[in-house]
């Protein structure tokens, strides 16, 4: 079994129960064995004391106990499977609007996006909502599944007035790889295997598809970033001169010798060696851990950012942001919240909310600039010291930031650096 | 161009290094609770290389409900010889003396729900804000919910339906006086992963989880091992089998499963092989549907 190469690709669904999301990841678990036989006996329990026929997949996904008990999904839930090509990570969001938070935290470490439309319904308002989310976070690439294929006869018309209606309205959107599937998750159509059922369907199945995403080029591998976490300064006798900077590189590549500078000091030095632990290495990549050590002794701790001299982040005070709040209190004009941004860390004021976003018509409101739970927003706002930003469309590691209401160290919302 | 991508193993291990050091970055007192299981082992192998050449700056927390395997006692005590750590011990037994629990009767009585007390207790005790754990998404319906940075109120209980949302790698540490944080680093992790992780960086692990002949007893579908706390049943009889465990916890309610996996390569064959969950062999999650989900809320590990 060779295993050692192979890559870990994160995908988030998004739907709700009726879209068959829950039939669809348990087909996907159940198909690439991945479910354990005392997980399927109790499904198989579950199934005949509820009367189901036969085993309902969807069941493998439940969760917390009220999730159970009202049949829905409340939380973001993550599910794991391997095939001998990669393995996968499932980030399993609820689909309905009061859950909007739950699918922006599901999409913003994703790779992929699953969308799912029910064949007899097209494109509805939660389809356009899901397609939204998966832009405004800039997930690479984006499938959408048209599924229960089995309830209009697997007929290709179907199939293609729904993709004439995404194309439609997602011309707006900014995804770049978008694929359609026509499915039947109930059934496992294309979902593991191809279909007899429709012979038009000359693509790859799920399964497939997302075997074969090329994800290499998803991480920004240009713009070298090196968010400092912490500093090692060892107290034994063997390391006394030991200075490392430890972090995870956030995007591009450090190669030894490499001219950097240290922001927001702008200092400038040269790397003198790379650590991945106790090996040291000739280059770090995203999204390696390591430590940094550098020719020169200067002055840089948690916060920080290591760059190469040649290509620098905007510092800036001023950052506008497109805001999904995350808090059912709504947000404080003026008031002061803490804001994460890498490993950095001030304060900031939410200055001016420039237009907010209605997300089932996708249109800007201009006239009402309340922030409140899932409401997403353009806003600017100013921090107390400055950040050192990239866009989030060109390097989501170092264009995303939370706000942190100091109050109840809740995390009250989520940006993205327009 | 396809030179710079990582593995899904190195990945992962990233990840994890990368939750290590912000562990360190914003808590004041953190601890690895140390079971002496395979993820408790495997988190302590990764928060050495986190720091390296520094020492690994947390202490293990081992909550010992008395009810030992010999053998992952002296691991413990090998390891932290080893690694110079300090280890804080709570101690079950102490907390039922001190009449803070009180033990279950009958055949089928254990101390798992009752090391919940003892653990809140040693985390108060040594004012610890921060428990990193070896939980995983996969191990457990409640676990999949479960966040990297988990908060804790101040009765150390969990509330799944308010959780601070966690978004791309902005973790959010911060917390009021007399809370604490479960922080689950190894969370993507999969059994699969872990022991390949183990063979990979020739990680040493207790012998227990190689296949051994051992004294066992036929017990709720699984091999429970002989020991003094062991009750025998009227129908019940002490059987030699060349067994190995899976999971290791409490010796009275963790079973072993017949095997011959007797090295690494041989035990990464039969996990990947496996038709039941890893927890399938422990009797504390067969107890309700939503015993880990009652128990986490809690203040469980």
């Amino acid at each position: 079994m060779e295993i050692s190469s192979n890559q870990l690709l994160r995908f988030s669904t998004a739907g709700s129960v009726d879209d068959g999301k829950s039939t669809l990841i348990g087909r996907l678990l159940y198909d690439s064995k991945s479910i354990f036989e005392d997980q399927l006996a109790a499904i198989a329990k579950t199934s005949k004391q509820k009367g189901h026929e036969g085993i309902d997949l969807a069941l493998f996904t439940d969760g917390l106990r009220d999730e159970r008990e009202q049949g829905i999904t409340i939380d973001v839930a993550y599910r794991y499977f391997t095939t001998p090509k990669r393995k996968f990570i499932i980030a399993d969001t609820p689909g309905h609007i009061q859950y909007t938070r739950n699918m922006v935290t599901g999409a913003s470490t994703a790779n992929a996006a699953i969308i799912l439309i029910d064949a007899r319904h097209g494109v509805i308002e939660q389809t356009k909502r899901h397609a939204f989310i998966a832009s405004l976070l800039h997930i690479p690439h984006v499938i959408v599944c048209i599924n229960k294929m089995d309830l209009v006869d697997f007929k290709e018309e179907a199939y293609d007035r729904i993709l004439r209606q995404f194309e439609e309205f997602s011309s707006k959107l900014l995804v770049t790889d978008i694929r359609f599937i026509p499915i039947s998750a109930l059934l496992g159509a294309n979902v593991v295997n191809h279909s007899d059922s429709m012979p038009w369907y000359r693509g790859a199945p799920l399964l497939h598809t997302l075997e074969n995403l090329h994800i290499s080029s998803d991480i920004n591998k240009v713009d070298a970033r090196f968010p400092v976490q912490t500093v090692l300064r060892p107290q034994s006798e063997d390391y006394l001169d030991y200075r490392g900077y430890a972090g995870r590189v956030a995007s591009g590549v450090f190669r030894k010798g490499d001219e950097i500078t240290a922001l927001p000091s702008g200092f400038t030095s040269k790397i003198k060696r790379i650590d991945l632990s106790d090996t040291e290495i000739e280059e770090a990549y995203a999204p390696m851990s390591v430590t940094l050590l550098l020719e020169d002794d200067i002055d840089i701790g948690r916060g920080d950012m290591i760059v190469r001299s040649k290509n620098q982040p905007n510092i800036t005070q001023d950052v506008e942001v497109m805001l999904c709040w995350l808090n059912d209190k709504p947000a404080r004009p003026r008031a002061k919240y803490a804001i994460r941004h890498t490993t950095n860390e001030q304060k900031a004021i939410i200055k001016q909310v420039i237009y907010k976003i209605d997300i089932n018509t996708l249109s800007r409101k201009t006239d009402d600039f309340e922030i409140g739970m899932n409401d997403i927003c353009k806003v600017m706002i100013r921090t107390t010291k400055p950040l050192m930003i990239d866009s989030y469309r060109d390097n989501r590691a170092s264009g995303s930031i939370i706000l942190i209401d100091e109050n109840t160290n809740e995390t009250v919302a989520a940006g993205m650096v327009l | 161009m396809s030179r710079y991508y990582l593995n899904y193993l190195d990945e992962l291990e990233s990840e994890a290094i990368y939750v290590l050091r912000e562990v360190w970055a914003q808590f004041q007192n953190p601890v690895i609770l140390f079971s002496g299981g395979k993820d408790s082992i495997v988190l302590t192998h990764l928060a050495k290389k986190a720091f390296w050449p520094c020492r690994i700056p947390f202490s293990l927390l081992h909550v010992d409900t008395g009810h030992n395997f010999p053998e992952t006692l002296q691991f413990r005590d090998d390891l932290i010889d080893t690694l110079e750590l300090r280890l804080i011990v709570g101690s079950v037994q102490e907390s039922i003396d001190k009449g803070r629990v009180v033990e279950e009767k009958g055949k089928s009585a254990t101390r798992n729900v009752l090391q919940i007390t003892t653990l809140l207790d040693a985390i108060e005790l040594h004012k610890v804000d921060c428990a990193i754990g070896g939980g995983r998404r996969d191990e457990e319906k409640a676990r999949a919910k479960e966040r990297f940075f988990s908060h804790r109120d101040d009765f150390g209980q969990w509330d799944p339906k308010n959780q601070r949302p966690e978004l791309w790698n902005l973790f959010n540490g911060k917390h009021f006086e007399g809370e604490h944080f479960r922080v689950f680093p190894i969370s993507n992790w999969t059994e699969m992963d872990v022991w390949n992780y183990i063979k990979r960086e020739e990680i040493s692990i207790p012998l227990l989880y190689l296949a051994h002949q051992r004294e066992v007893v036929w017990r709720n579908d699984s091999w429970i091992p002989n020991s003094e706390f062991l009750t025998l049943g009227p129908d019940e009889e002490v059987e030699t089998k060349k067994i190995r465990f899976r999971t290791l916890g409490d010796i009275t309610i963790t079973g072993g499963m017949e095997s011959n996996a007797d090295t690494l390569e041989k035990i990464v064959q039969e996990v990947a092989g496996m038709k039941q969950t890893e927890r399938g062999n422990r009797t504390d999650d067969k107890r309700s549907e939503a015993a880990m989900e009652d128990r986490k809320k809690q203040g469980y590990f």
